[in-house]
């Protein structure tokens, strides 16, 4: 693998692979911090510093709920602690000491300070004094200290996202990254206003409100605290389609199209973190996996991704950077001419007849059961139209199969198979396209 | 012939904590974490192949999803309804030729989700912690039906009938009810009394009255019971187990296998059980490897079963011939016993075997070579033979020795139902026997109701 380098350059700050710890309780302290350090991840983003003074209080019950799939493999991770609860001063002087001895990993310091400028004013350069590379403004935490006006009550505003971005690129000589909340209706407005405010970076997603569960013996949310719940911050594996979608939005906006992104949401390994790259970011953020494992998973990133790269090809990150975000597109403009059929593969077939089931009582009957008195799992193209839930509900890797249909006729419809591209926008049964036709 | 060897046949062979551990559950009850791993497993099938498989058609894919979704009664519930005898019938059906033996994970790994387990999971919790029965009786239909034979095919037709609300005699040769659940399934399958548990908690359902050591033939008739009853049903199973039709088959040392178990179910004490140092058991079924399983846990030091034909021809399933050789037991395919030796007392101290070949008809023909085992005992163990002179008697039309019923379990007389190892009709298994209970109870209870 010598070939590869995994060495990323975001925004102007520099980590030896682009797997970054977002900022979290693994990187609440220099102890959590240098442990995932010596692991190998690339950089950190400290945990959310806030105004100097008392530090805020956690709830003292439980601060996590979770979704479990089988076998209880946590899917998705809900949190409702807050920012950092230790002393300012500690955490910058644990910064600047962790900075001077892991010179070489990325150091990002998250900010959350009330939305007025001398509370900006006052705390960048002190950060800035740490040595530490860059800063990340924490405008996504949707729990808690949104109720004070920080948090996601900030980026859920524009006008508020691009107000405290120009004072911080005013007061602060270093890369500012700014953190997104996606409990907003269209992720590219506080994206516009970040690069409007001169940001540097954008990073998504922060949490999503959620419940994770009711307890129903107490009839109280999960985590429930003395018979009350509140909702919480909702991330891991659970999240990565939103994000993907979220992160794609931003990448081919023409107004931020160029803004480097770093993308958080249930990077797993990685495959997941090929996957946001792919799609524009140049680093990747991880939490919830690294709390449900351990700091020693990012050993399987590095190695996977570096693998993967020789496989392909790409000698560095720059060389697969964004190659999937010309293919995001708009449905109407998906082509219609191209069809497929589900095909599957008899000899990997278990005969569970969860395609079967799954075709015949919610989607297009396309799927036999029994053949000749023998069960048996066969896809009927006059009745298949392509859908792929068979593929998804299917327990067996590629026992089943989208096969697309190049030439003859498509059973289903008795059309003949086209060659060339049409989308809805010209379709006949469009009402737009008719209009425009007349 | 007479040889010059003693036989060496003695109790107490072991220390009593051996015993104890040796006739211990053969398989731990699951703990609720292996339940809910295990349940998440199942791939909830369409038209699911281990269903289809189960004799009492369960719904397994259902069942387990409950205990999956935290419903471990729910669950039971679900079993119950098919099989009141789910409890016994998780610890003693041999799933490596029903529902396991088909799953799908079977297909795609080789490690079939473990129904059996599951099934004893989940009826446990509910019969552990159960306040009420879960099944209500019907209305009272002033019925009255004679069940002859306390055993599965009895209990289970038994319980339908009184749910269908009408009541329930069962008549029973034995001191104990319970029939091979109680006499006959190997000990280590069903400790803890698991068997007279299972019965009270049928019995529960109400409607139902028990008359122990009561035979047919010799404390009733079925002509009285023709006359009593509105209707008859006999489960009693089979009669003694068959003879080698060899001179000395009635020798000291040459065994009925079916009584040497149903004297270890009873004992108390297991140390009082006399077993020979070598042992030799003749047949292929699950009684067989049940005797000679159970022999070498006696302390018997040296257990053979002999089978006139090939391995893959035994009745026993290919695990429980496992579990025979984990448990030291050799299988000998391929010899038909020709000659029982004998002490100068009488007694058994070998036998001698002829191997054996299918002939060009299929049938087995010897060799001519001959094998001779020095052995204390011969278990015979090569099927019972049913009692049916009184059957024939009161009109009832036989079939190869066996009582000859429809599908739902109808004899030749417009009376009388028949059902378990007594009719001629599938496997002789605990779960079919349940369900030919049901099957004729539903049959019954249809013909009352006209």
């Amino acid at each position: 693998m010598g070939m590869v380098d995994l060495s990323s350059d975001f925004c102007g700050i520099k980590s030896p692979n682009p797997f970054w710890l977002a900022s979290a309780p693994p990187t609440d302290k220099a102890y959590n911090v240098e442990r995932a350090f010596e692991a190998g991840w690339g950089g950190v983003v400290w945990k959310t510093l806030g105004s100097e003074g008392p530090p805020v209080v956690n709830v003292n019950g439980p601060r996590y709920g979770a979704i479990h799939g089988a076998d209880r493999r946590l899917l998705g991770l809900n949190n409702i602690e807050l920012i950092t609860d230790r002393d300012l001063e500690t955490n910058l002087r644990e910064i600047a000491e962790v900075k001077k001895r892991w010179p070489d990993r990325a150091i990002v310091v998250s900010i959350m300070v009330p939305c007025e400028e001398e509370a900006w004013k006052a705390i960048l350069p002190r950060v800035e004094e740490t040595g530490a590379d860059g800063i990340e403004l924490n405008f996504g935490c949707p729990h808690g200290m949104s109720e004070r006006g920080m948090g996601s009550a900030v980026g859920q505003v524009p006008e508020y996202i691009e107000m405290v971005t120009r004072w911080c690129k005013t007061y602060s000589s270093q890369p500012v990254i700014v953190k997104l909340t996606p409990n907003i209706t269209d992720i590219r407005k506080p994206a516009r206003a970040a690069k409007a405010g001169g940001a540097d970076a954008v990073s998504l997603i922060n949490t999503i409100n959620s419940i994770t569960s009711v307890n129903l013996d107490f009839f109280a949310p999960e985590p429930t605290i003395d018979g009350k719940g509140s909702h919480g911050g909702y991330c891991g594996p659970a999240v990565k389609p939103i994000a993907l979608s979220m992160v794609s939005e931003i990448a081919r906006d023409p107004d931020t199209r160029g803004l480097p992104i770093s993308g958080i949401g249930g990077v797993t390994t990685w495959r997941d973190a090929a996957e946001f790259i792919a799609l524009g970011c140049g680093s990747v953020q991880v939490c919830t996996a690294a709390m449900t494992y351990g700091f020693k998973i990012v050993q399987e990133m590095t190695a996977g991704l570096a693998e993967w790269m020789e496989t392909k090809g790409y000698e560095t990150l720059d060389n697969f950077m964004g190659l999937a975000v010309p293919n995001v597109t708009d449905w109407q403009y998906l082509n219609l001419n191209y069809v497929t059929k589900a095909h599957i593969d008899q000899d990997l077939c278990i005969k569970c007849g969860r395609c079967h089931i799954a075709c015949e009582d919610t989607s297009h009957q396309a799927i036999t059961s029994m053949v000749d008195g023998v069960r048996h799992f066969e896809v009927m193209n006059e009745e298949c139209v392509g859908c792929n839930l068979c593929v998804e509900v299917c327990p067996v890797t590629d026992c089943i199969t989208m096969e697309e249909m190049v030439e003859g006729t498509d059973p289903r419809t008795g059309k003949p198979i086209r060659h060339d591209y049409a989308n809805w926008t010209t379709h006949p049964n469009n009402p737009a396209a008719m209009e425009a036709a007349e | 012939m007479t040889t010059e060897s003693v036989r060496d046949v003695a109790a107490g062979r072991l220390q009593s904590a051996d015993y104890l551990a040796n006739f211990a559950d053969l398989h731990a009850p699951m703990t609720p974490h292996e339940a809910i791993v295990e349940a998440d497993r199942c791939y909830f099938c369409y038209d699911a192949p281990c269903m289809n498989a189960c004799p009492t058609t369960i719904d397994i894919p259902l069942f387990i999803r409950e205990i999956a979704a935290g419903n471990a009664d729910g669950a039971a519930k679900t079993i119950l309804s098919q099989n009141i005898m789910g409890g016994m019938c998780a610890r003693v059906c041999p799933t490596e030729t029903l529902c396991e033996e088909v799953c799908v994970r079977e297909t795609a790994e080789g490690k079939p989700v473990r129904i059996g387990e599951l099934q004893r999971y989940a009826t446990d919790h509910l019969m552990e912690r159960h306040t009420a029965h879960p099944f209500k009786r019907a209305a009272q239909t002033g019925k009255r039906v004679a069940v002859v034979g306390a055993g599965p095919a009895g209990m289970a037709c038994a319980h339908r009938l009184a749910r269908f609300g009408h009541d329930v005699t069962i008549f029973e040769a034995r001191p104990k009810a319970g029939g091979l659940n109680e006499y006959g399934i190997a000990a280590y399958k069903t400790p803890g009394d698991f068997a007279q548990r299972e019965l009270d908690f049928i019995l529960e359902i109400g409607g139902i009255t028990v008359k122990n050591e009561t035979a047919l033939g010799r404390d009733v008739t079925l002509e009285a019971l023709s006359d009593e009853f509105d209707a008859i049903f006999l489960g009693m199973g089979l009669g003694g187990v068959n003879d080698l039709g060899l001179e000395g088959d009635d020798a000291e040392g040459c065994i009925d296998a079916v009584k040497y178990i149903a004297d270890l179910r009873q004992a108390k004490d297991k140390a009082a059980l006399s077993i020979g140092r070598r042992v030799v058991v003749i047949g292929g079924g699950m009684t067989a490897v049940d005797i000679a399983i159970q022999s070498r846990l006696l302390g018997a030091e040296d257990v053979t079963i002999c089978y006139r034909r090939g391995r893959e021809a035994m009745n026993a399933s290919e695990y429980e011939q496992e579990l025979a050789q984990t448990n030291g037991v050799t299988i000998r395919p391929h010899l038909m016993p020709k000659l029982l030796e004998r002490g100068a007392d009488g007694a058994i101290t070998g036998i001698v075997l002829e191997y054996g070949e299918a002939g060009p008809d299929g049938k087995l023909v010897g060799t001519g070579e001959t094998l001779a085992l020095p052995a204390d005992q011969v278990f015979k163990a090569i099927g019972q033979s049913p009692v049916t002179e009184t059957l024939s008697n009161a009109g009832i039309e036989l079939e190869a020795h066996r009582i000859k019923v429809s599908d739902e379990g109808r004899t030749s007389h417009p009376k009388i139902w028949a059902g378990g190892d007594c009719v001629r009709r599938d496997d002789d298994l605990t779960v079919v026997a349940v369900d030919h209970g049901q099957r004729a109870a539903q049959s019954i209870h249809a013909a009352l109701s006209r």
